[in-house]
């Protein structure tokens, strides 16, 4: 087996005469963390269902752990466990139950299959209420028992669809610590499409996908060294009026993202005061930060992350 | 794990196990499924008997068996007519409700999930039918061990039959509400026009012929048949009773291996 859990390479899938992925690279290494991270609408999805075999690519190549979706889908799905975005357990089952479907579907069954059920329910943190019908339990919970699900049969790598949608801070927080604990103890490479900037900060390598385009693609600190040193963010009413300010008084290029007046500078920390000075009847805050991989986004295609994804 | 991971598919039989027990599992948890399964058709006997018993009192009567007695076959089959259908289309809610992704992501046949739906539904649907074959004594039908093994036959393949034509029209479908359509336009009808309602003989020529054309007739006749094995004046049957029985047959068959193709043919492309 390839040290690439994930390979596509120019990959593209149209409905009709939208282009919903336009030659997409992406490669995710074995026992890896991998973002996908865009906007909605963005194409990661299709990408996803195309990864999961529940959708053909028009073209280019794709190959899981070795094995093509489109000509061999069943030893794809023997080595991919899937957690979707909407939930895919049956709510009239308990928990266990709905492992032990899983498991027989994936042709495990009798003690192994317990065995392999009690495992997970432990991992997940989830065996004092393995009894319990999945409609009684919180939608953290209920999130742990579909990624149990999708551990069950041991797959080589994970997809999860944006696998903190509908999840509160803490609940997510949580499944995060999940996924790592899973990474080291089942060796599984995990590759997830999110459109939250912080779950892709935390991932070893992020792909960003715009408009069906892959935008930029590398791990979340080489991608915020492209951005250029320090980022200093203006809140203000008037972004445009400060944009010509600083433009004609210190010489500086600005750029708006809705009410926010970015600047990217080597040396953002001595601007401060000077813009403070220039600007101190215009503002409500100033901030000076690294930059995030929004400053990595907005850098690749001019455009706010926050406001395409409110779309 | 190394073990199952050598193969590629899983084996269907688990497949199909599983699933038929996820339908029972669920009706059983859902209690009022479980009521209305039973109360429905039981309602429509004791009306619908009641009320028709009169007005065709003249022509049923004859071969002196009551209206209601006429009629209590043919609530037998309702009731597996709506087990069957209503087991079957929660194939819809079971992809609204996201449950079918997770099944498709399985390594196993589409045909064997179909296969095991089904096998829920006609096991959900006889189970039905046995229960209200308990009222058979009470209205003074004939029973033995080999009546009832008869009759019982005979719904088998009606069940059947009606799970597969549930699931394929079904699986194709995006809402429930589209079905309610179908259950009225069709379904109904078809019950209607099996002789359940009305014997096929007194019935007008165009709707007799409806009535020939119509599967479910020859299910309800070979049902009928098979629950008047003892008695002295069995009822007359639509067709020679081996015609019945095969027309049933083939019919069960021709549904279950359509729905199993269809699910195979359409596996991909999210559907």
């Amino acid at each position: 087996m390839s040290d690439w859990a994930i390979e596509v390479s120019d990959l593209t899938k149209s409905f009709g005469d939208r282009r919903a992925l336009d030659r997409v690279d992406l490669d995710v290494e074995s026992k890896h963390i991998a973002a996908l991270l865009g906007p909605n609408g963005g194409g990661k999805t299709t990408l996803f269902r195309i990864l999961a075999t529940l959708l053909s690519p028009d073209s280019g190549s794709v190959r899981i752990c070795g094995f093509d979706p489109v000509t061999a889908p069943d030893r794809v799905r023997r080595v991919v466990g899937v957690v979707f975005q909407s939930p895919s357990l049956d709510k009239k089952l308990t928990a266990a139950e709905n492992l032990r479907h899983h498991g027989h579907l994936f042709g495990m069954r009798g003690r192994s299959l317990e065995r392999r059920i009690g495992v997970m329910l432990e991992r997940f943190n989830i065996d004092d209420r393995a009894n319990d019908c999945v409609e009684t339990l919180s939608g953290g919970l209920a999130r742990r028992v579909e990624i149990a699900k999708g551990m069950l049969p041991g797959p080589n790598v994970l997809l999860l669809d944006e696998p903190s949608t509908g999840l509160d801070p803490v609940a997510r927080l949580d499944l995060w610590r999940q996924l790592d604990d899973v990474r080291k103890s089942e060796g599984v490479a995990v590759l997830m499409t999110t459109h939250i900037l912080d779950e892709a900060e935390r991932c070893d390598r992020v792909t960003i996908l715009d408009a069906g385009r892959v935008v930029a693609a590398d791990t979340p600190s080489a991608l915020k060294g492209q951005v250029g040193g320090e980022v200093i963010r203006i809140d203000t009413d008037e972004p445009q009026a400060i944009v010509d300010r600083v433009r004609q008084e210190l010489n500086l290029s600005a750029d708006v993202v809705g009410r926010t007046v970015r600047i990217e500078s080597p040396q953002g920390a001595e601007l401060i005061p000077k813009l403070a000075a220039v600007l101190s009847d215009q503002v409500q805050t100033i901030t000076l930060g690294h930059p995030t991989l929004e400053d990595v986004f907005i850098q690749k295609t001019g455009r706010s992350f926050d406001r395409e994804s409110e779309q | 794990m190394n073990a199952t991971v050598a193969l590629q598919r899983a084996p269907v039989s688990l497949a199909v196990y599983s699933m038929w027990r996820r339908e029972l599992t669920r009706f059983w948890r859902q209690k009022s499924r479980l009521f209305g399964a039973v109360a429905t058709p039981l309602i429509f006997w004791l009306v619908l008997g009641a009320g028709f018993g009169r007005s065709f009192s003249s022509s049923v009567a004859t071969t002196d068996t009551s209206y209601l007695e006429y009629f209590f076959p043919g609530t037998v089959v309702l009731a597996v007519l709506f087990t069957a259908i209503y087991s079957t289309i929660s194939v819809i809610e079971d992809r609204q409700e996201g449950f079918l992704q997770g099944v498709m992501v399985a390594p196993v046949s589409r045909g064997g999930i179909v296969a095991g739906k089904m096998l829920g539904a006609t096991t959900l649907a006889i189970a039905q039918g046995i229960l209200m074959l308990l009222v058979a004594p009470i209205l003074g039908i004939p029973c033995s061990p080999l009546s009832l093994a008869y009759a019982l036959l005979a719904l088998f393949g009606v069940a059947f039959g009606l799970s597969g034509l549930g699931l394929m029209i079904a699986w194709t479908m995006d809402s429930t509400s589209g079905f309610h359509a179908i259950m009225n336009l069709l379904l109904m009808p078809m019950w209607l026009l099996s002789g359940a309602v009305f014997p096929i003989s007194e019935a007008h020529p165009i709707i007799k012929v409806l009535m020939y054309a119509n599967p479910l007739t020859y299910g309800v006749s070979a049902f009928r048949f098979g629950l008047y094995h003892n008695a002295e004046t069995p009822p007359t049957p639509a067709a020679p009773i081996t015609a019945c029985i095969l027309v049933t047959a083939l019919f069960a068959l021709a549904m279950v291996m359509g729905s199993i193709r269809l699910a195979n043919r359409t596996s991909r492309n999210g559907r």
